[in-house]
């Protein structure tokens, strides 16, 4: 059994801990006395027939007929699957999503349907390259759907395929893709890393309209997600729940497939990164500091290509198929039982080592912005219950946080950094001045239906993802970041992490308690 | 008298040319400029001229570039050395009169028939005059061995060029007209040109490059006649963004910020690293090879880059001005506007806009004519330095 997650009490024989640092990572000692490091569970082990278990749970799925039975001959059938923001890094070939598709198509053979599409359910993220799709999917698929035009990317910005299925009671509009409300079944292929993941989100968000995810994803919302990781108290989840209701009530039959994978994430030689510090053996601990030189030296674009190269040795831990909402709670029961950690009572300050990755720059930069959503969205919402730091506390977190941007795949992010920033931090301000003006920029639009880019309104999107932990940090300090891309987004440069307490120790006084998230790995902190 | 001097030294233009871009204060050192005792100018011939008293002059960007050596050579036949320059001049005739000279010496001060009555100095569609006649050539005060120039204790100015200074204007005031007067001309000359082109537009586009004296000067005078204008300024200095704000600037954008935050007033795509569109025009207050590169990326197919900045020799692909069918057009100096119907002397509104947008504040510092090397070294990194216009201070000298 692996070793569950657990909280770490640092005293001075504590060695010290492994940060992030964008593409680079660092040791740093923590107070003795009043530090702690929480510790994500061990991966847990992977199914060893994944074949037998999606076979299993497609012809025994929760509160549905089997898929077999539902799929008959001259039927409209359309697959949609995660896109390439999931998961991270990516993973090992083949894909859970390639293997649960290539089940679902086996079986539509098998009944004859030969009307089948298939569609990247990207919502406003980039468009997927070739190789992703490949990657993803497999070859086998990309090449019997994509020359045939029957395997392409969802599109949110065309109003000739996109529909209006009806309104939830509190005036959301459920604008979706036309092919798959049109559809006789619709089969989604998720892969659920985080807890945030899945549900009615997969389809109301990921084949949606700007028109319809505007009625979620806005400072309202998101400053009212206690957190992204707990659905029940997510503002964010309850209008999705809604318009899943809509959805469920006016749409398509559809047939939820849920996978949940390990927390495998790195290969050797980066697998002492997973490890507890404590636990290196000479070999991690030599294997580190040729990482580190070899990294600290590397132009930043060698790094990148080096981690976004990694493929993770993820292992499938779970599968649950048939209604929606019935698939999602077992899943998020798999998910909780691989990420809860209980934590005993806030801290002062939080620390948080940034990595090189989001789920907005797969194979791209981590651009200040990413960086922001990153810290203040993802990382600061691994919690449960109460956040990990005491309101008007203080989030460390450690990045270079450097003005790169990738102009191919996130444009309006260079716009974003330049004008609205420039402006205000204000995401309430932001999204009444500029989100709409970046929303209908003709060339955003023409950038993310023809190219690779995000949707226009992607920044904004991403900076209201860290709405609710800025708005609850006393101060947000970046150790090692630009000081002018630091500042430009209101927070606190840092020059080292000691620097970052000292200044930290305004807000939160001279003797704060500390706690580390420690990743690599997911957890979400329980906190009592 | 003492003055400052530039005599013609083709090697010291050299050596100031190239020590210019390291060290603005050896430039100043080397080239040929020097304070020295001259003999008095001899009182041109003809009628209407006065002996004017320097009060301040200031350092323009075409005194900077003669000095260290980047002018064009184009000047040659128009200037005659040696001569004392200065042409941004307050100062007070003998009979106690306090004025602002316009610099250009016109038809009126060589004798020769003006293009129409009540022209000014400037106006007209043939220069034969600013090299013939009773004076020495010399496009203007400043640069015309015959009159003399403003950094000097005094000079010769024809009446023609004499503009009263409002008694409650303040010197410093008056010594942003001259200059202003040319951000003015630039301006309508970019709002002309948009209006010929793309009158129906709400609110048409104009980018400023460039933030000194003359670049701020056309964010003012844009603001004062297109009012729902959209201005881009390309200021970089805290000191610039906060004066271009000031003045009208709606959008603060440099460098490799300019062409986005262009794109995105426009609405533009971007065909490669050019915009589709962009601004209806841009005047170039700055006037080298990369501003006026820049001005022509920026600007909409169709519309106008005004040259507002002396812009010398500069080597540019003319491909997209080609292409996009831009004007490239000129403005120098200043002369008669036909504002709502009526003609009126650039002058005139310069010295409205001055007192509008209280020009005093940017005059950033004064020096006596002896520390001139201080002055000039300053007014070439005035950017850098936090300092708009640099001017000398001959009050209390006389």
């Amino acid at each position: 059994m692996p070793r569950p997650g657990f909280v770490l009490d640092v005293d001075r024989s504590t060695p010290p801990m492994l940060f992030w640092h964008g593409e680079k990572f660092s040791l740093e000692r923590l107070p003795s006395d009043r530090s702690r490091v929480i510790y994500p569970a061990e991966p847990f082990p992977g199914i060893s027939d994944v074949g037998g278990a999606i076979r299993h749970a497609l012809d025994n799925p929760i509160d549905m007929e089997p898929l077999r039975a539902l799929l008959v001959p001259n039927m409209k059938l359309t697959i949609c699957f995660d896109d390439a923001s999931l998961s991270l890094p990516k993973m090992r070939r083949p894909d859970s999503r390639q293997r649960v598709i290539e089940a679902v198509l086996n079986l539509a053979a098998e009944a004859g349907v030969d009307d089948v599409h298939i569609i990247a359910a990207l919502g406003l993220h980039r468009r997927m390259h070739e190789y992703e799709l490949r990657h993803v999917l497999g070859s086998r698929i990309y090449d019997a759907f994509a020359p045939a035009g029957t395997l392409y990317q969802h599109d949110a910005e065309d109003p000739e395929n996109l529909t209006v299925l009806g309104t939830t009671d509190h005036g959301e509009v459920l604008e979706i893709n036309r092919r798959v409300a049109e559809s006789d079944l619709v089969v989604y292929a998720n892969v659920n890393q985080v807890a945030m993941d899945g549900g009615w989100k997969s389809l109301v968000t990921g084949v949606a309209s700007y028109r319809c995810l505007s009625h979620h994803h806005n400072p309202e919302s998101l400053r009212n997600t206690r957190s992204l990781m707990d659905r029940h108290h997510s503002a964010l989840h309850h209008s999705i729940w809604r318009l899943g209701k809509v959805l469920r009530d006016h749409g398509p039959k559809i047939f939820q497939i849920e996978t949940t994978i390990n927390t495998d994430a790195f290969p050797s030689p980066f697998d002492f990164l997973s490890k507890r510090e404590w636990e290196w053996t000479a070999r991690d601990r030599a294997t580190f500091l040729a990482t580190s030189k070899t990294l600290n030296r590397l132009p930043r674009r060698a790094a990148r290509k080096i981690f976004h190269g990694i493929e993770a040795p993820y292992a499938m831990t779970g599968i649950h198929a048939g209604f929606t909402e019935s698939v999602h709670e077992r899943t998020l029961d798999d998910v909780y039982r691989q990420h809860l950690v209980e934590v005993e009572g806030q801290t002062d300050i939080l620390t948080l080592g940034v990595p090189f990755i989001s789920p907005y720059n797969p194979e791209s930069i981590m651009n200040p912005i990413l960086v922001m959503c990153m810290g203040l969205g993802y990382m600061f919402n691994m919690y449960r219950n109460k956040p990990l730091v005491r309101e008007g506390g203080v989030v460390i977190m450690t990045h270079p946080t450097y003005r790169d941007f990738h102009p191919v795949h996130h444009p309006s992010y260079i716009d974003f950094f330049d004008e609205v920033l420039a402006d205000t931090t204000d995401p309430v301000v932001m999204s009444e001045k500029w989100e709409k003006r970046y929303a209908e920029d003709e060339w955003y639009r023409h950038l993310y239906r023809t190219g690779n880019a995000y949707h226009g309104v992607h920044p904004f999107y991403a900076w209201y993802w860290g709405a609710h932990g800025q708005q609850w940090a006393g101060r947000v300090i970046i150790v090692g970041g630009d000081p002018v891309a630091v500042r430009r987004m209101g927070f606190t440069p840092a020059s080292t992490l000691d620097d970052a307490f000292e200044l930290a120790s305004d807000v939160v006084g001279r003797s704060p308690t500390i706690t580390h998230l420690h990743v690599p790995s997911v957890l979400v902190a329980d906190v009592k | 008298m003492k003055a400052l001097q530039v005599h013609h030294s083709v090697r010291r233009f050299g050596m100031a040319r190239l020590l210019s871009v390291t060290s603005p204060s050896t430039s100043v050192r080397v080239a040929p400029v020097e304070y020295r005792s001259i003999d008095d100018p001899p009182r041109p011939s003809g009628e209407g001229w006065n002996k004017v008293t320097t009060r301040m002059c200031g350092i323009c960007g075409s005194d900077l570039a003669l000095i260290d050596g980047h002018a064009s050579t184009y000047f040659e036949d128009f200037v005659s050395f040696p001569f004392v320059p200065g042409h941004e001049i307050v100062g007070e005739t003998d009979s106690g009169r306090r004025v602002v000279i316009e610099p250009v010496l016109g038809h009126a001060a060589r004798g020769a028939k003006p293009p129409w009555e009540g022209a000014a100095p400037a106006d007209g569609d043939d220069y034969a005059h600013l090299a013939t006649g009773p004076l020495e050539p010399g496009i203007q005060t400043g640069f015309c061995c015959s009159t003399g120039g403003g950094w000097a204790p005094w000079f010769w100015a024809h009446e023609s060029q004499l503009h009263d200074v409002p008694a409650d204007m303040s010197d410093e005031t008056a010594l942003l007209i001259e200059p202003l007067a040319g951000s003015v001309h630039a301006a309508l000359i970019a709002n002309h040109h948009e209006n010929r082109h793309l009158g129906d537009t709400e609110s048409p586009i104009f980018v400023v490059l460039g933030a000194g004296t003359m670049g701020l000067g056309a964010i003012a005078a844009l603001r004062a006649a297109v009012p729902n204008a959209r201005i881009v300024s390309s200021a970089r200095y805290p000191q610039q963004m906060r004066l271009a704000r000031g003045f009208g600037a709606d959008v603060l954008a440099s460098g490799d910020e300019l062409p986005r935050a262009v794109r995105r007033l426009s609405g533009s795509h971007r065909i490669g690293s050019h915009l589709s569109s962009g601004s209806h025009a841009t005047i170039d207050a700055i006037g080298d090879a990369s501003s006026v590169r820049q001005a022509i990326e920026v600007t909409r197919p169709r519309g106008a880059v005004v040259l507002l900045g002396l812009p010398g020799d500069v080597r540019l692909d003319l491909t997209g001005l080609w292409h996009r069918e831009i004007a490239l057009l000129g403005s120098y100096t200043y002369g008669t506007e036909h504002v709502d119907g009526k003609d009126v002397r650039t002058f005139d509104l310069a010295m409205q806009l001055a007192r509008h947008i209280g020009a005093e504040r940017l005059v950033s510092a004064t020096y006596p004519l002896e520390d001139h090397v201080q002055a000039l070294a300053h007014a070439a990194s005035a950017g850098r330095r936090g300092a708009i216009k640099i001017a000398f201070d001959m009050r209390g000298t006389h």
